[in-house]
């Protein structure tokens, strides 16, 4: 339940800075507020409105169209399990319910130690390699029962840290604004919308 | 033929049949529905921007690539369109739509409030398919929920239409609520713990065409079929919106906005729209009062009538008219001010006025003037007046509409931030007493020079700080006229009909005859006798220290009004009077808008309309004013006073209603000035009204009541840090002698060295600062 | 089996360790094209070419490039690139590569792009589950601007442009350009009517917008740097150059593949060696879905057909976004018709009824036949329904909706019920799958809810 830190509010500030209308920055920004707290925390949306002049609803309303961002704590990692078309064709409802079985969770759910939380999910572009999931974002191909259990175990002894940050971090490299911004495109809007 | 190139003002299409004109830009549904081909839809609205979200008005259209469904409420009018509502694609499109619609709607119509009058229910009816053949389990969710103290919502009836969550962000500038989550699980919601605390909020009410929002006054209250209705005009503040007043076994149960073109578009706020619940209180006076052994207590009306004359009688035998004032007549009717002013013309009373000291000189009404609908168009609007959205709140909608649909620029000077300052092109602040000054300096600013010269500008004035003569404003207003001859003024005067009482008459007659200089001659001894006629100046003179003593000393007070307020209780006669919805009459708006309200309810007990007390106290003293009726009285009023004649037509005061005469522009010939500047360790002080207050319609209203906040100094957050006082600390705020205690608010919207306090609100009374013969008001203040 | 063969155009650095960087993107002849452009070429000339290249948009309407660049009305700035990056239809599976593996060469095609447009400034959206592809994307823009390859004075001209990088957050719905635009600028990425907001003339910010899939960019380097007619040349006239296919289901190899456009044929690709090398266990072909979960399905009698726009056009599906779907004959139709439909359900943005409501109606009742409980009522009753969503549930759709979703939950339900009535009426009936065909289903679905 937090706003977001003072590092986060400078990383905000230039996201924003990349946009003609700061509107533009609500869905990055709701990432940095996931990325801090591992989910969309309530304090953190109404901080979000406030950098943006919008109203906490308008935050709110545009969060909740968007299934990536969660509004109550979820496990340390979430595992994605596609589930369609081309994974089915391949027996990823046997891959999901074998990980409903050995987390003793189903899908939707987060086990006690809060450290997992699987969810069936929809095409996540990695069909050629089905049956696919992700782990926090990160692929893991062709799974079977016996991979997954692997995954699960090496999740468990911190062995993937590194390769695999607490939910709600992303690309582990921003874009940074350089020297060479020209900012010309977003002059350019500033000076229609002034009219 | 010529080959001139002019753009074509009309496009020919037939509709079912029928060739019909249009204007380009038009949309498809607004052609047919006006050429007599109706169009089912829910989500389209004609006062907000279409978003094709319900896809019920699905017609089939013709055009040069064949026939095609389309949603008529996006597609524009085209010329050579041949467009069938009713075609056989057409029909299973809209069938389609409706059982899908329909899908996951509860069949819930028996006790639902909009059952009866219900968008859903009727076009399921007239272009449905019959019967649902949806057989899974529909949505459910937790209903209903509360999601102001006004409004109820019931999502498992919602058909998500946008229509509440389009009027909350497009209209009304309050965009908390919004569409959450995605496709069949979308609802409308509020933030959690962040509540849709709009003052526009029944509108959505209203343009649901489903049950899904409620308003806490009216469920459950009746059927649509027990309703009748009546349309009249709302006389809650000086707009006049348009309005249905609807009775369920002679009770008033609700008011609905009626959209004309010149006023308030269909909506209304919601202090205007629930104070209904007022006329219906137990609390209202049912029969006169008299005091005995200084109580009052009930009497008939001759007795009252009879103890009322000998009053006015001994009192204008001994001393003459002048020593009798009244005050009062903004809030009836036309004719009730006409009424009384008549009786005042027949005595020789000269010291009347309908303002409480809290308006402006009656010479604004005689400035070149704008209506709203010229505000609203002109390039420039000048605004220096109170918060629209507090005091005239569907004004405030229509300054908005005009500033973000980019035709017109706001330049505002006030003492404070307000609902408008946002969308204000230039918002400037000024300390109390400095606004001439600030408002010459603007007019020199070259882009503001520029601006003014881009057609019309209009200055939207008012009494922007109650803590402040209001002289200055009018001075300011001057300087705007002397730089831009072209300039024309809309007054904005907070109370109903104060611009109809005033040009009825009931104002002074002579100079040093206003409410301040009545009140002052009560105290020196001068008037004897006081009649208030709806004005209760204990509660709205902003001088507190002046109607007190005034109130002291006052040797008799005779009061015609609707409650015992604090004023009346000071009566020795009261004579009740009918409320609005009880009677019949004509109002005038701000912008000298004359339209009629109506009569939909018996009277509460015995009381009755103010003019025909008027005249029935005429009687006692001898006089015969000639009115035994309103229609005699409605001849005499608009034959009489030339400013009124356009309103002679009975029919030209329904609907948009008619713009009073008005005669040779007044100018402003007083040079601008402001006032002192402020000692340093002092604030200047601004206090003004917002929407819910302690006034009677609110406190009365059992929905409205509880929004009322407690009172507070507003200071800015810098000063707050210069005096090391938080948010909630206590504050004592002292000046000309007095001093009131307040818990302290810091707000960003008042200006460093300025403090600000709502005016009549529960708690300490901020008006015992205040002084009606000094120009502003500085306080000293210290934390306690 | 002998098969078209083309040059790898934007996939000539998926084998290169380093291709992803900046020095390793140069060294295998990267930006050459950009300075071609901004030094030798006037933005006429650079859309000149991509016109001439006759290359079709590769997100899944395939329009051309080059004219839709053309519908940018003159004069009228700010004027705004938006690169689609939202991949998401079920089945695609290649501009995640491209992302990942040659994120320069996206770079260098919205360099030229906006060069092209006179646009100073281009939106990246990619999509929010891809953290690999954005992290990539980030380090090589972040590269690109510190050699001047983006911003202020590209490669020394008086030419600017500066790109932003951004994500999504989950909802295929924004795939689709308008809906992009709302979520770009912050808002629930529910699609805009066309008309009147066509983004070329309405787009961002309510400014004159083209919206370019990754696939369609990637190839703008090659195109500026060989020239229009040289990417014409490879492939059919009617689909010119190469394109990228993922194909996934019941084959041997899944795989991606960047193909000769337009001459290529769908047997090719299943049963080649240097491709699928065959449907599994030896098995056939029952259906397979020619271009992502929207189109319409193919059978037997389509595998020799090639992949060619209008061909397949003609046919009554589409290429889409490059996804082909591969299912031998122990498919459960209904499951796999239920799957797709469920797909379509889950991500309706909500906005027009016949969609929220209808996909998902048609959803439950799939379910409802899948878990035992089909009456014989029901397959009228999907045909009805998805009458309410796409009139006459054709191809083209034809649609009650603002964008394709809701008719493309028709799709599966318009190819699998036609072709495999039988298949439903015998889960109807008898409460489980025809013989011979394997339920996905680990458990009874229901525990899937």
């Amino acid at each position: 339940m937090s706003r977001l830190s003072e590092e986060r509010v400078a990383t905000a500030k230039e996201i924003i800075g990349r946009f003609p209308r700061k509107k533009s920055a609500l869905i990055p920004l709701l990432h940095l507020a996931q990325e801090q707290d591992g989910y969309v925390a309530q304090d953190a949306m109404v901080h979000i409105a406030e950098l943006l002049d919008l109203a906490p609803a308008e935050v709110y309303g545009t969060a909740s169209f968007y299934e990536m961002f969660k509004f109550h704590p979820v496990g340390k990692y979430c595992i994605n399990i596609c589930t369609n078309i081309s994974c089915q064709l391949v027996g990823a409802w046997n891959l999901l319910h074998h990980a409903e079985e050995r987390l003793g969770i189903k899908s939707g759910g987060t086990t006690q130690d809060g450290l997992f939380t699987i969810e069936d999910v929809e095409c996540i572009a990695a069909c050629t390699e089905a049956p696919a999931l992700q782990v926090n974002y990160r692929y893991r191909y062709k799974v079977t029962p016996e991979s997954f259990d692997a995954l699960i175990n090496d999740l468990e002894s911190g062995k993937l840290t590194g390769e695999v940050p607490p939910h709600g971090t992303l690309a582990s490299v921003r874009q940074t604004t350089t020297a060479a911004w020209s900012n010309r495109g977003v002059e350019e809007q500033a000076q229609v919308d002034a009219r | 033929m010529t080959d001139t190139a002019a753009p074509k003002t009309t496009v020919n299409l037939t509709v079912d049949g029928r060739s019909i004109e249009a204007t380009p830009g038009d949309l498809l549904i607004t052609a047919c529905e006006r050429s007599g081909s109706f169009v089912p839809h829910f989500c389209y609205h004609p006062r907000m921007s279409p978003v094709g979200m319900c896809r019920q008005c699905i017609v089939e259209v013709e055009g040069p690539r064949g026939k095609s469904l389309v949603v008529s409420c996006m597609t524009p009018v085209a010329d050579g369109q041949v467009v069938s509502t009713t075609s056989e694609p057409a029909k299973r499109a809209q069938e389609g739509v409706l059982e899908l619609l329909l899908a996951n709607h509860p069949l819930d119509c028996p006790v639902c409030d909009k059952g009866g009058e219900c968008p859903l229910q009727d076009q399921a009816f007239s272009h449905g398919p019959g019967e649902s053949r949806y057989v899974e389990e529909k949505r459910h969710y937790e209903k209903p929920i509360p999601i102001s103290d006004l409004v109820f919502l019931d999502r498992e009836r919602c058909i998500l239409c946008d229509r509440c969550t389009r009027f909350a962000g497009e209209v009304a500038g309050d965009p908390l609520i919004s569409f959450t989550s995605r496709g069949n699980n979308t609802q409308v919601m509020t933030f959690p713990d962040e509540p849709f605390s709009s003052y526009f909020s029944g509108n959505t009410v209203q343009i649901c065409p489903v049950g899904a929002l409620t308003s806490s006054a009216y469920r459950f209250k009746a059927r649509p079929w027990d309703l009748e209705q009546v349309e009249s005009t709302c006389t809650t503040c000086s707009v006049g919106c348009r309005t249905v007043v609807q009775s369920s076994r002679d009770e008033l149960v609700r008011y609905q906005g009626v959209d004309v073109e010149s006023v308030n578009w269909g909506w209304l706020c919601d202090r205007g729209r629930f104070n209904f619940e007022s006329v219906n209180s137990k609390n209202r006076l049912q029969s006169p009062l008299m005091r005995k052994d200084g109580t009052l207590v009930e009497t008939t009306w001759s007795t009252a009538l009879d103890a009322a004359g000998r009053i006015l009688r001994t009192v204008l035998n001994d001393k003459g008219p002048d020593a009798v004032a009244i005050i009062g007549g903004a809030r009836g009717t036309n004719e009730d001010a006409f009424a009384w002013a008549q009786l005042a013309d027949s005595l020789g009373v000269t010291a009347r006025d309908a303002q409480l000291g809290d308006g402006l000189p009656s010479e604004v009404f005689a400035l070149p003037q704008a209506t709203i609908a010229e505000a609203c168009a002109s390039p420039t609007v000048i605004l220096l007046a109170p918060d629209l959205k507090e005091e005239l709140p569907v004004l405030y909608l229509r300054l908005r509409d005009a500033a973000e649909k980019r035709t017109t620029r706001i330049i505002e000077v006030s003492p404070r931030a307000t609902g408008l300052s946002s969308y204000a092109w230039k918002s400037v602040r000024h300390d109390p007493g400095d606004q001439p000054r600030v408002v010459s300096e603007l007019l020199s600013d070259r882009d503001v020079v520029d601006q003014l010269s881009r057609g019309n500008v209009t200055v939207v004035m008012g009494r922007g700080n109650l803590a402040e003569s209001p002289e200055f404003t009018l001075l300011a207003t001057g300087a705007v006229l002397a730089a831009v001859p072209t300039a024309r003024v809309l007054p904005v005067v907070r109370r109903g009909n104060v611009r109809g009482a005033v040009t009825a008459g009931m104002t002074p007659q002579r100079p040093d005859a206003d409410t301040n200089a009545i009140l002052s001659s009560i105290s020196a001894g001068k008037v004897e006798c006081l009649v208030l006629v709806g004005a209760d100046p204990l509660s709205d003179v902003p001088d507190a220290d002046l109607v007190r003593r005034a109130f002291a000393s006052v040797k008799h007070v005779i009061a015609v009004d609707t409650f015992v307020t604090d004023s009346v209780r000071h009566a020795e006669v009261v004579l009740p009077a009918s409320a609005y919805g009880e009677k019949v009459g004509t109002t005038t708006n701000c912008e000298g808008r004359v339209s009629d309200v109506a009569q939909k309810i018996t009277t509460a007990g015995t009381a009755r309309p103010d003019w025909m007390i008027a005249a029935e106290l005429a009687l006692e003293l001898g006089v015969d004013l000639g009115i035994s009726s309103y229609p005699e009285l409605r001849d005499t009023m608009t034959s009489s006073i030339a400013a009124f004649v356009p309103a002679a037509d009975a029919k030209a005061v329904r609907g948009e209603g008619v713009l009073t005469a008005q005669s040779a522009p007044i100018r402003i010939t007083a040079t601008p000035r402001s006032a002192a500047p402020r000692l340093t360790h002092q604030f200047r002080l601004h206090v003004s009204r917002v929407m819910y207050d302690r006034a009677v319609s609110t406190n009365e209203s059992p929905s409205l009541a509880p929004l009322a906040r407690e009172a507070a100094v507003h200071m800015n957050s810098g000063d707050a840090q210069r005096l090391g006082v938080r948010e909630g600390a206590s504050v004592r705020l002292s000046s000309n002698g007095s001093a009131v205690v307040l818990p302290l608010v810091i707000d960003d919207a008042v200006s460093r060295g300025v403090v600000s306090v709502p005016f009549n609100q529960h708690g300490s009374d901020i008006r015992q600062l205040i002084r009606h013969d000094v120009a502003v008001t500085d306080v000293v203040v210290e934390v306690i | 089996m002998s098969v078209p063969s083309g040059p790898r155009i934007i996939t000539s650095r998926f084998d290169v360790a380093d291709g992803h960087t900046y020095a390793g993107y140069v060294r295998t002849g990267g930006y050459v094209s950009l300075r071609k452009a901004v030094s030798s070429m006037t933005p006429q000339q650079v859309h000149d070419e991509v016109k001439a290249a006759e290359i079709q948009g590769r997100g899944g309407a395939g329009f051309p490039a080059g004219t839709k660049w053309g519908f940018l009305p003159a004069g009228v700035h700010p004027r705004y690139l938006v690169i689609n990056g939202d991949e998401s239809e079920p089945g695609t599976y290649k501009d995640r590569l491209l992302m990942e593996r040659d994120p320069h060469q996206l770079i260098e095609g919205i360099v030229i792009a906006c060069y092209a447009l006179n646009a100073s400034q281009a939106f990246l959206y990619v999509r929010g589950e891809m953290a690999h592809a954005q992290e990539r994307l980030a380090q090589a823009l972040n590269e690109a601007y510190a050699n001047n390859m983006v911003g202020r004075n590209i490669c020394g001209s008086d030419f600017s442009v500066d790109i932003t990088l951004t994500w999504g957050a989950g909802a295929y719905i924004v795939g689709e350009e308008t809906a992009l635009i709302e979520s770009l600028e912050g808002e629930r990425g529910m699609p805009r009517l066309k008309p009147p907001f066509f983004p070329a003339v309405k787009g961002l910010y309510m400014q004159p917008t083209i919206v370019n899939n990754v696939e369609t960019l990637a190839n703008v380097p090659y195109i500026v740097g060989k020239g229009g007619g040289d990417f014409k040349s490879i492939g059919a006239p009617t689909s010119t150059g190469m394109r990228m296919f993922a194909v996934s289901g019941h084959v041997n190899k899944p795989g991606v593949f960047e193909v000769p456009n337009g001459v290529t044929t769908f047997r090719m690709l299943f049963e080649a060696p240097e491709y699928c090398g065959g449907i599994r266990n030896g098995g056939s072909i029952k259906a397979f879905i020619p271009g992502g979960a929207s189109a319409m399905w193919f059978f037997p009698e389509h595998l020799d057909m090639a992949l060619d726009k209008p061909t397949v056009d003609k046919a009554g599906s589409m290429l889409g976004s490059g996804a082909i779907v591969a299912m031998d004959q122990t498919t459960d139709m209904v499951a796999a018709c239920w799957r797709i439909v469920r797909f379509f359900a889950r991500e309706s943005c909500g906005k027009c009824t016949p969609c929220r409501e209808g996909t998902t109606w048609l959803e439950r009742v799939l379910k409802r036949m899948l878990d035992g409980h089909g009456r014989p009522e029901d397959i009228d009753l999907l045909f009805e329904v998805s009458e309410s969503i796409s009139p006459g549930i054709a191809w083209p759709p034809r649609q009650t909706t603002i964008c394709p979703l809701g008719p493309s939950a028709v799709s599966p339900i318009a190819s699998a019920v036609r072709r495999f009535r039988h298949e439903f009426e015998h889960y109807i009936e008898h409460r489980r799958p025809i013989d011979g065909v394997e339920s996905p289903f680990a458990t009874h679905l229901a525990s899937h809810a």
